[in-house]
């Protein structure tokens, strides 16, 4: 149980991929350039926060082309959603503890 | 600035601004809003002017006689109103976008994606539905209810779309629909 809460951790503990899972959390599909746009990072950088979380089972992607480009949308999965909530949980009790000690 | 296991405050403040800019249009500009009110004012200006010139008895009197109304301007009341209105239109949307563009792009937010258009749809249906049924008043003579529902549908328009950009559209919705139901006396 200790090692399933870690894993949870480490893979919201960085300001890219906890901005991702917001993101999808809020919205259906979601496409690379909106992703990339609003968290203002590389392509690479983006793309290898994604696979992180692809990995974890976190998200999904779907490609398609919209004209002649190319075009990637990524969606949260149901497992990723509930790591999500529980993470949100997680920074409120963090919180809550803080505030008691002040 | 990358990590911030230390910081949960931060991080939920993080994880607030990227749900809001992925679900909600802010740019939408407030002076839009006030472009658009000022060129009505300016329509109902005109509208005055054209009343009062041709010595007409208001507005729905100068409607119910409109085709054989002679007019020094030389437009009978349906033609003048119909170009006033494409003015106010006009006027309207080329301000609204002129200063929700330039908003949106201090705010670093794209004027154009998916956001934008459902906002867009969400806007566009309640205020279609109303305009048709508003023409179809007015077809039919009942000029003194246009006005009074075009507030309201233009208030629940609001109400719809506000739940894709900032909150205070709510607001704004409830005001115009209170404005429309008011708007005509019951007594």
């Amino acid at each position: 149980m200790k090692g399933s809460i870690s894993q949870l951790r480490k893979a919201f503990d960085h300001r890219i991929r906890l901005g991702v899972m917001s993101m999808l959390m809020v919205e259906e599909w979601v496409d690379f350039t909106h992703l990339r746009d609003n968290l203002e990072v590389s392509d690479g950088n983006l793309a290898s926060h994604l696979k992180a979380l692809d990995k974890e089972g976190y998200i999904e992607l779907r490609k398609q082309f919209i004209g002649r480009k190319p075009n990637t949308s990524y969606r949260a999965t149901e497992k990723g959603r509930a790591a999500f909530m529980s993470h949100l949980a997680f920074l409120e009790k963090i919180i809550n503890l803080q505030r008691g000690e002040q | 600035m990358t990590r911030s296991p230390n910081h949960p405050l931060k991080q939920l403040q993080d994880i607030h601004r990227m749900m809001e800019r992925t679900s909600k249009f802010i740019g939408l500009s407030g002076l839009s809003g006030v472009g658009a009110g000022l060129f009505a004012l300016a329509g109902a200006a005109l509208a005055q002017w054209y009343l009062l010139t041709g010595g007409l008895n208001g507005y729905s009197h100068s409607l119910h006689y409109w085709p054989a109304q002679p007019h020094p301007w030389g437009w009978s009341p349906i033609m003048f109103y119909a170009l006033d209105a494409v003015f106010v239109l006009a006027g309207a949307l080329t301000s609204g976008i002129y200063f929700t563009t330039r908003r949106s792009r201090l705010k670093g937010q794209a004027i154009w994606d998916p956001l934008t258009k459902r906002l867009l749809l969400s806007l566009a249906i309640p205020l279609f539905a109303g305009g048709i049924f508003c023409l179809a008043m007015f077809y039919h003579g009942f000029f003194g209810f246009v006005a009074p529902a075009t507030l309201i549908f233009y208030g629940l328009a609001l109400i719809y779309g506000s739940k894709h950009t900032l909150h205070d559209l709510y607001y704004l919705g409830l005001c115009e629909i209170a404005l429309g139901c008011f708007g005509r006396r019951f007594w």
